[in-house]
C-alpha cells in the first residue's frame, strides 16, 4: 500500500481511555498543511493523545478506533514505521552528536556520504543555520536549537507533524517567530499537523480546527476557527 | 512486544543470581542439621546446633555483630545526610566529595590495614605526639585495635560505607528536584538541616533504602575487616563461623554450617530492627513536621557532621600514606615519625608474585564486571523496550528486589554450601568458579549503579529517535548506549572494585588455587611483615583506582561532547 | 604439582621459590606454591573433596603439616595409604635416633604417612636493649609480668604458637609429665590443669592490654616486640630471631633464650593427600627437601633458619661442610645452648586446652 500524502490524517472514532475510563473521544480529519490544535488543562490527556498518535501509548492508557495517515492505517504500527514527526517543548538534540550528526541520523538511509552531507548543509542553509553542521548542540542558543530540531524532523521525511507544546520554552519574541517558521514549513511540505498546547496564542496562530479536551465532557467535536 | 517472562536477559539474571544463593543456602542448611552423607553423617541430628549453642561467648558474638553492623550503618547514613543537608553546594562539600570518591575504590581489607597502622598505640597518630611526653617513649598499653565493643571495627566500617552511601545519594539526588524544595522551606525560616530533613530526606531515603539495607547486611557479617580491626575475645559471629568452617574436624565444620544459618538470622534480625527504627522515626518525623519548629540554629550539628567527616578523610588519607611509606620502609621503629630510609626492595621482591596475582585479579574482575554490565544493560533495555508489554514481569521483580538478594544475604550463609556444590560440579579452584561466585555480588552493584542513570535519561530522546524512523536497535546503539557509556564505564569500574575486594568467595571457592591480591593481603595480615602487607594492600587499592580513572578518561575520550570544557 | 604451605613468611616463601627452581632444573617438575594462611583450611579442603566424592585429581599434591592437622588427616583417611615416607632414598640420612620426633608427630606415630622436613623448638626472644636479664623459668616469667605489666603476651589460642605456649606452661606445671604422653582423661582434666589455669589467672591481668586482647599470630607478637610494646616474644624456630634481625623485622638488639628446665620441641612434615593429582612428583619434592643441599640451605638463618632433621655427623664430608659453614647470626643459639627438648603432649591435650582456654577467657 503506497502512502497517499494527499489524504492527510484521519482520526476515526478515536477513544482514549485511562484504566478503562474514557478520557477523550474524537473524530477529526486534518488535511495537508492544516493544523489541528488540541487544548486542555494539564491532566486532560492531551499529551497522552499525542503519545497515542506517535505510537508510544503505555498502559494503563488504551485506545480504540483508527489512525489513518496518508491512506495507511497506522493504528497498530510501531512508532518507527508511522512516519509521524515529533517535536517537544525541548529541542532534544542528541547531546553526544554534532548538529550535522543529529541531522544525518534523521536523514533516511541512501545516497553517498557526500550527497547526504550536501543535503543537510542545504537544509541548514535554508534555515539560516549555514555552517552549523560541525557545532556542538550545547553551544547553540535556544532558538537555534529549536530550528535545528525542526530541520531534523523534516529531514526524516515525515507524513505528519506532532507538536507537544513546542514553543512553550521559548521567550515571547522567539515564540511567534518559531511558530511562523514551523507552520510555514508544514504548509510547504504539505504535512498535516497536530498541535498540543495550552497557549491560546498558539491556537490562534495555527488557524485551524481547535479541539478542547475536558475530562468532564470527553466527547469533543473539533470546531473550526477561533474559540 | 515480548512477554515479560520470556525476556532472555531477565531470565539469565534471575538464574545466575538466585540459583547460587538458593543452592548455597540449602547446601549450608543440610550439614547444619547434621546431614552430610558423603562424610558419613546421613541422618538428621541437632548435634551441630547444640554444639553451636555451647560455643563460649556466642551471645556476645551475636550482640557484637548486631551492634557494630547497626551502629556502622546508622552513623554512616547520618553523616551522609548531615553532609548533604548542611553543606551541599558549598566549597567544603565539593572538596570532601572529591576526596571521598576515590575512597570508594579502596577495598575493605586494605582500608582496615591502613587504619590499623594509623590508630594503633604504636601507630602514626601516637608517634605524632610521642615527643611531647616521656611516657610515650614506648607505645602506650591502650586497647584500641580489637577493643571488646567493636568500636574500631565500627569506625572502619563507617570509613568504607560513607563514600558508598554518598555516591548512591548523589546519584539519587539527580532524580529529586531538591533546590527549589530547600529554598522554599528555608524561605519559611527553617534551618538548613530541618529544611533538608523535611523536604528532601524522606524522598532521598526512599531511593537510598536498598543500598542502606545492603550496607547493614554487609556490616553485620563482614569478615576481612573484622579480622583486622574487630575484637577476638570473642570475635564477631561471622569471623567465628569462618573459623569453624575451616576446621579439619567434621563436627566443627557442621557447627560452622549451623553458625552460618545463625548469621543469616542475625543479619535478618538487624534488618528487622532497622525496619522498626524506620517506622518509629517516620512517626516522630511527621509529628515534628507539623509542629513547625524552625530549628534555625543548626550550625553546631552541621559543623559536627563536617568535622567528623573531615576526620574520616584525614584518617583515610593518613592510612594510605602510611601504607605507602611502610611499603618503602627499610625499618620504621617506634617512635620514629618517618622511616629511617626508603627502598624499593619490598616491591621488587614481591614483583613476580604480585604480577601473577594482579593478572588473576584483573582477569576475574574484568570478565565478571564486563559480563555483568552487558547483562544489566540488556536487562534495563528490555525494560525500556518492554514498556507497554503489560504487567509486572520478571524484569520488574528483578529491578525492584530480587537482584539485590545476594547483597542482603550474608556471604558466609551460602558460600559454604556453594563450595560443596562447585566441588561436585568440578568448578572448585577454577578461575571460572571463582568468577561465577564474584558475579553474584558484582551484578547487583552494577544494577544499583546503572539503574538510576538509565531511568534518568529523558525517555523522549528515544521517542524522537523512533519517530525519525530509527529502529529500536539503532536507537539503542546510536543514542542510548553512547549517552549511557560514561555510566556504564563507571559501573564496570565499580564492578571491578567489588570483585577485587571479594575475600570470602575467593577463599572458599578458589580453594587456594586461585589467589587474588585480596586473599594474599589478608593471608599476609595474619603473619607477614608490615612492608609486605603494605605492598599487597596498595596493590589491592591500585587496581580499582586505576579502573575508575580509566573509566573517567575513556568517557572523556570517546564522548568529548558530554564533558564540555568549562572555559568555552 | 601444587604444594600447599603456609605463606605468611617471605623468607620461607623465597626458600620454596628456590626449591621450585631446583626441582624444575633437576627433575623437570613444576612446583606451584599455594600460600596457605592456616593449614587447617587445607585439611578442610581435602575433606570437602572427599565429601564431594573426588577421589582423584585433588587440589593438593603435598601439604606442609604436623600435629593436630596430621592427626585429623590420618584419622579421617585423607592421606596416601602406603607408607611412602620411609621408602624415600634420603630417609637413610634422617636422624631417627637423635630426633625421635621425626617418627612421632605429637605422640602420634607417623607410620610413614608424612616425611620430616624440619625441626622446631620453642625459643624465647627478648630485646636486650630494654631487658638485659630475661626470665629463665615459667615462674620467673610470671614475676617479670607482674613487675612490668603490659610487656608480655602470647598469641591467642587456638593459634598454633599460643597453644604451644599453653603446652609449655602445662609441661612445667603438671604434677606428672607422663600424663601428657597419653590421651587426655576427661575425668581428670580439670584437676590436671588446675595449676596451669591458676597460673594463667594470675598472669592475665599483667599481660599486654590487660589480657583483654591477644595478638592473632606469632608474627603479630614479633611486631609488638619490634614496636617496643612488649619485651619478650617467642618463636618455634631457633633461627627465627637471627633471620628476622637480618631482614630488618626485629631490632639487632634482640637475643634468644630458653627456660633452664627445657622447652617443647617437635618436627614438621610434608604429607600427600589420598587424592593427590601428582603423587609421584610430590614424592620427588619430599625427597629433595630431605637432601643435604636443601636441608643445609634451610638451616642458614640468612635464608630461613630452620634446623635440619638429618644426622649431620653421619653425612659425607662435603655435606658436613655445608652445615659447618652456616653462620647462626646474632641471636642464634648453638645446639648445646638450646637446652633440653620436652616432648609434645598427645594432640588431645591441645584440643582440650584450647577448649578450656576459650571457655575461660574467650568471652570476657
Amino acid at each position: 500500500m503506497h502512502p497517499d500524502p494527499k489524504s492527510g490524517l484521519h482520526l476515526c472514532g478515536l477513544n482514549l481511555r485511562l484504566d478503562g475510563q474514557l478520557l477523550a473521544a474524537l473524530d477529526a480529519k486534518v488535511a495537508q498543511g492544516e493544523v489541528l490544535t488540541v487544548m486542555g488543562a494539564s491532566g486532560s490527556g492531551k499529551s497522552s493523545l499525542l503519545a497515542a498518535l506517535a505510537g508510544f501509548l503505555a498502559p494503563p492508557f488504551t485506545i480504540e478506533g483508527r489512525i489513518v495517515l496518508a491512506g495507511r492505517d497506522v493504528t497498530y504500527l510501531p512508532p518507527q514505521a508511522r512516519r509521524m514527526g515529533l517535536m517537544f517543548q525541548q529541542p532534544l538534540l542528541f547531546p553526544h552528536m554534532s548538529v550535522g550528526e543529529n541531522l544525518l541520523f534523521a536523514l533516511p538511509a541512501g545516497g553517498s556520504s557526500g550527497e547526504r552531507r550536501r543535503k543537510i548543509e542545504q537544509a541548514l542553509a535554508d534555515a539560516d543555520l549555514e555552517g552549523f553542521a560541525a557545532r556542538d548542540p550545547q553551544t547553540l542558543s535556544g532558538g537555534q536549537q529549536s530550528r535545528v530540531a525542526l530541520v531534523r524532523v523534516l529531514l526524516a521525511e515525515p507524513l505528519a507533524l506532532l507538536l507537544d507544546e513546542p514553543f512553550a520554552a521559548l521567550d515571547t519574541a522567539l515564540r511567534s517567530a518559531m511558530r511562523d517558521l514551523v507552520f510555514a514549513a508544514a504548509r510547504k511540505a504539505g504535512l498535516p499537523v497536530v498541535l498540543v498546547t495550552h497557549d491560546r496564542a498558539d491556537a490562534e496562530a495555527a488557524v485551524g480546527q481547535i479541539l478542547q479536551l475536558d475530562a468532564a465532557a470527553p466527547y469533543s467535536e473539533a470546531s473550526a476557527g477561533s474559540a | 512486544m515480548s512477554r515479560p517472562w520470556l525476556r532472555p536477559a531477565a531470565l539469565a539474571t534471575a538464574l545466575v543470581l538466585v540459583v547460587p544463593v538458593a543452592a548455597g543456602l540449602i547446601g549450608t542448611a543440610l550439614p547444619a542439621l547434621g546431614y552430610l552423607p558423603s562424610a558419613g553423617a546421613a541422618s538428621a541430628s541437632l548435634d551441630p546446633v547444640k554444639a553451636l549453642l555451647d560455643a563460649p561467648g556466642l551471645g556476645r558474638s551475636i550482640l557484637l555483630s548486631l551492634g557494630t553492623g547497626l551502629a556502622a550503618t546508622l552513623v554512616s547514613l547520618l553523616l551522609v545526610m548531615l553532609l548533604l543537608a548542611g553543606w551541599l553546594d558549598s566549597a567544603a562539600f565539593r572538596w570532601l566529595r572529591r576526596l571521598l570518591a576515590p575512597l570508594l575504590s579502596v577495598p575493605h581489607a586494605a582500608a582496615a590495614l591502613g587504619l590499623a597502622l594509623v590508630i594503633a598505640p604504636s601507630g602514626f597518630l601516637v608517634r605524632l605526639v610521642a615527643p611531647l611526653s616521656p611516657a610515650l617513649s614506648r607505645p602506650p598499653d591502650w586497647l584500641i585495635l580489637q577493643d571488646p565493643f567493636g568500636l574500631t571495627l565500627t569506625l572502619g566500617l563507617v570509613l568504607k560505607e560513607v563514600p558508598f552511601l554518598l555516591l548512591m545519594a548523589l546519584a539519587a539526588l539527580h532524580q529529586i528536584d531538591l533546590r527549589p524544595r530547600l529554598q522554599l522551606a528555608e524561605s519559611f525560616g527553617y534551618g538548613r538541616i530541618a529544611a533538608f530533613g523535611h523536604t528532601v530526606a524522606p524522598l532521598l531515603y526512599r531511593q537510598l533504602r536498598l543500598p542502606v539495607l545492603a550496607v547493614l547486611a554487609f556490616s553485620t557479617s563482614v569478615v576481612d575487616m573484622a579480622l583486622v580491626l574487630g575484637p577476638s575475645l570473642p570475635a564477631t559471629l561471622a569471623v567465628r563461623v569462618v573459623g569453624w568452617m575451616g576446621d579439619p574436624d567434621l563436627a566443627i565444620r557442621m557447627k560452622g554450617a549451623a553458625g552460618a544459618l545463625l548469621q543469616l538470622s542475625v543479619s535478618a534480625a538487624a534488618l528487622l530492627v532497622w525496619f522498626a527504627g524506620e517506622r518509629a522515626l517516620r512517626l516522630v518525623w511527621r509529628s515534628q513536621a507539623i509542629r513547625g519548629h524552625r530549628l534555625a540554629r543548626d550550625r553546631i550539628a552541621s559543623r559536627t557532621g563536617l568535622g567528623v567527616l573531615l576526620g574520616l578523610v584525614v584518617l583515610a588519607v593518613l592510612g594510605l600514606s602510611v601504607l605507602t611509606l611502610w611499603s618503602l620502609a627499610t625499618a620504621w621503629r617506634y617512635p620514629d615519625l618517618l622511616p629511617s630510609s626508603l627502598t624499593l626492595r619490598h616491591w621488587l621482591q614481591s614483583g613476580p608474585d604480585l604480577t601473577g596475582l594482579i593478572a588473576t585479579t584483573l582477569a576475574i574482575g574484568l570478565a565478571v564486571s564486563l559480563t555483568a554490565a552487558a547483562l544489566v544493560t540488556a536487562l534495563l533495555q528490555e525494560r525500556v523496550q518492554g514498556q507497554g508489554g503489560g504487567g509486572a514481569g520478571l524484569d520488574t521483580w528483578l529491578l525492584d528486589g530480587l537482584a539485590f538478594v545476594p547483597l542482603l544475604v550474608p556471604q558466609v550463609a551460602f558460600l559454604f554450601g556453594l563450595q560443596v556444590l562447585f566441588l561436585q560440579a568440578g568448578l572448585d579452584g577454577s578461575l571460572f568458579g571463582v568468577a561465577l561466585s564474584h558475579f553474584v555480588f558484582v551484578l547487583p552493584y552494577i544494577l544499583l549503579s546503572l539503574r538510576g542513570p538509565w531511568g534518568a535519561l529523558d525517555p523522549r530522546y528515544r521517542q524522537v529517535a523512533l519517530s525519525l524512523g530509527a529502529s529500536e536497535q539503532r536507537v539503542f546503539w546510536r543514542i542510548r548506549l553512547p549517552l549511557m557509556l560514561p555510566a556504564i564505564l563507571t559501573a564496570v569500574a565499580l564492578g571491578l572494585a567489588i570483585s577485587v575486594s571479594q575475600y570470602l568467595p575467593t577463599l572458599l571457592i578458589g580453594g587456594g588455587r586461585v589467589t587474588t591480591v585480596t586473599t594474599e593481603a589478608v593471608a599476609l595480615a595474619s603473619g607477614g611483615s608490615r612492608p609486605l602487607i603494605a605492598v599487597h594492600a596498595l596493590a589491592q587499592i591500585l587496581l580499582p583506582f586505576a579502573g575508575f580513572a580509566l573509566a573517567a578518561a575513556l568517557s572523556r575520550l570517546l564522548l568529548p561532547r558530554l564533558f564540555p570544557r568549562r572555559s568555552s | 604439582m601444587y604444594f600447599h604451605a603456609w605463606g605468611g613468611e617471605p623468607r620461607i616463601n623465597a626458600y620454596i621459590d628456590w626449591v621450585a627452581g631446583e626441582l624444575k632444573q633437576q627433575y623437570g617438575v613444576t612446583l606451584e606454591h599455594v600460600k596457605v594462611d592456616d593449614t587447617a583450611n587445607v585439611v578442610a579442603r581435602v575433606l570437602a573433596e572427599k565429601t564431594a566424592g573426588k577421589t582423584s585429581g585433588g587440589a593438593v599434591d603435598l601439604v606442609w603439616i604436623n600435629g593436630e592437622n596430621f592427626a585429623a588427616m590420618k584419622r579421617e583417611g585423607l592421606l596416601q595409604a602406603e607408607a611412602w615416607a620411609e621408602r624415600l632414598p634420603n630417609w637413610a640420612l634422617v636422624d631417627v635416633e637423635g630426633k625421635p620426633t621425626v617418627r612421632k608427630d605429637f605422640t602420634v606415630a607417623t607410620d610413614g604417612l608424612e616425611s620430616p622436613w624440619g625441626m622446631a623448638k620453642l625459643v624465647f626472644m627478648h630485646d636486650s636493649a630494654r631487658l638485659a636479664e630475661p626470665p629463665a623459668s615459667l615462674q620467673a616469667l610470671a614475676e617479670f609480668a607482674k613487675a612490668n605489666p603490659g610487656r608480655f603476651t602470647y598469641p591467642q589460642p587456638p593459634n598454633f604458637h599460643g597453644s604451644t605456649f599453653l603446652k609449655q606452661a602445662l609441661s612445667d606445671l603438671i604434677d606428672d609429665r607422663e600424663k601428657l604422653a597419653r590421651p587426655v582423661d576427661p575425668a581428670r582434666f580439670e584437676a590436671d590443669t588446675a595449676a596451669l589455669f591458676a597460673w594463667l589467672d594470675a598472669l592475665h591481668p599483667n599481660l599486654w592490654r590487660g589480657g583483654k586482647a591477644f595478638p592473632q599470630s606469632v608474627a603479630a607478637l614479633w611486631q609488638l616486640l619490634a614496636d617496643g610494646e612488649v619485651d619478650i616474644a617467642f618463636s618455634f624456630n631457633p633461627g627465627d630471631a637471627s633471620a628476622a634481625i637480618a631482614a630488618g623485622e626485629l631490632p639487632d638488639t634482640v637475643r634468644s633464650f630458653v627456660f633452664a628446665g627445657g622447652t617443647i620441641g617437635n618436627s614438621h612434615f610434608v604429607a600427600i593427600p589420598f587424592n593427590a593429582n601428582a603423587p609421584a612428583a610430590a614424592k620427588v619434592l619430599a625427597n629433595f627437601l630431605l637432601s643435604p643441599e636443601a636441608q643445609a640451605r634451610k638451616e642458614d638463618p640468612a635464608i630461613w633458619g630452620d634446623p635440619t632433621v638429618l644426622n649431620v655427623a653421619a653425612l659425607a664430608d662435603a655435606d658436613k661442610a655445608r652445615f659447618a659453614a652456616i653462620d647462626l647470626g646474632k641471636a642464634g643459639l648453638s645446639p648445646s645452648a638450646l637446652g633440653p627438648t620436652l616432648p609434645e603432649p598427645h594432640p588431645s591435650w591441645m584440643e582440650a586446652l584450647e577448649a578450656a582456654w576459650a571457655k575461660r577467657y574467650g568471652a570476657q
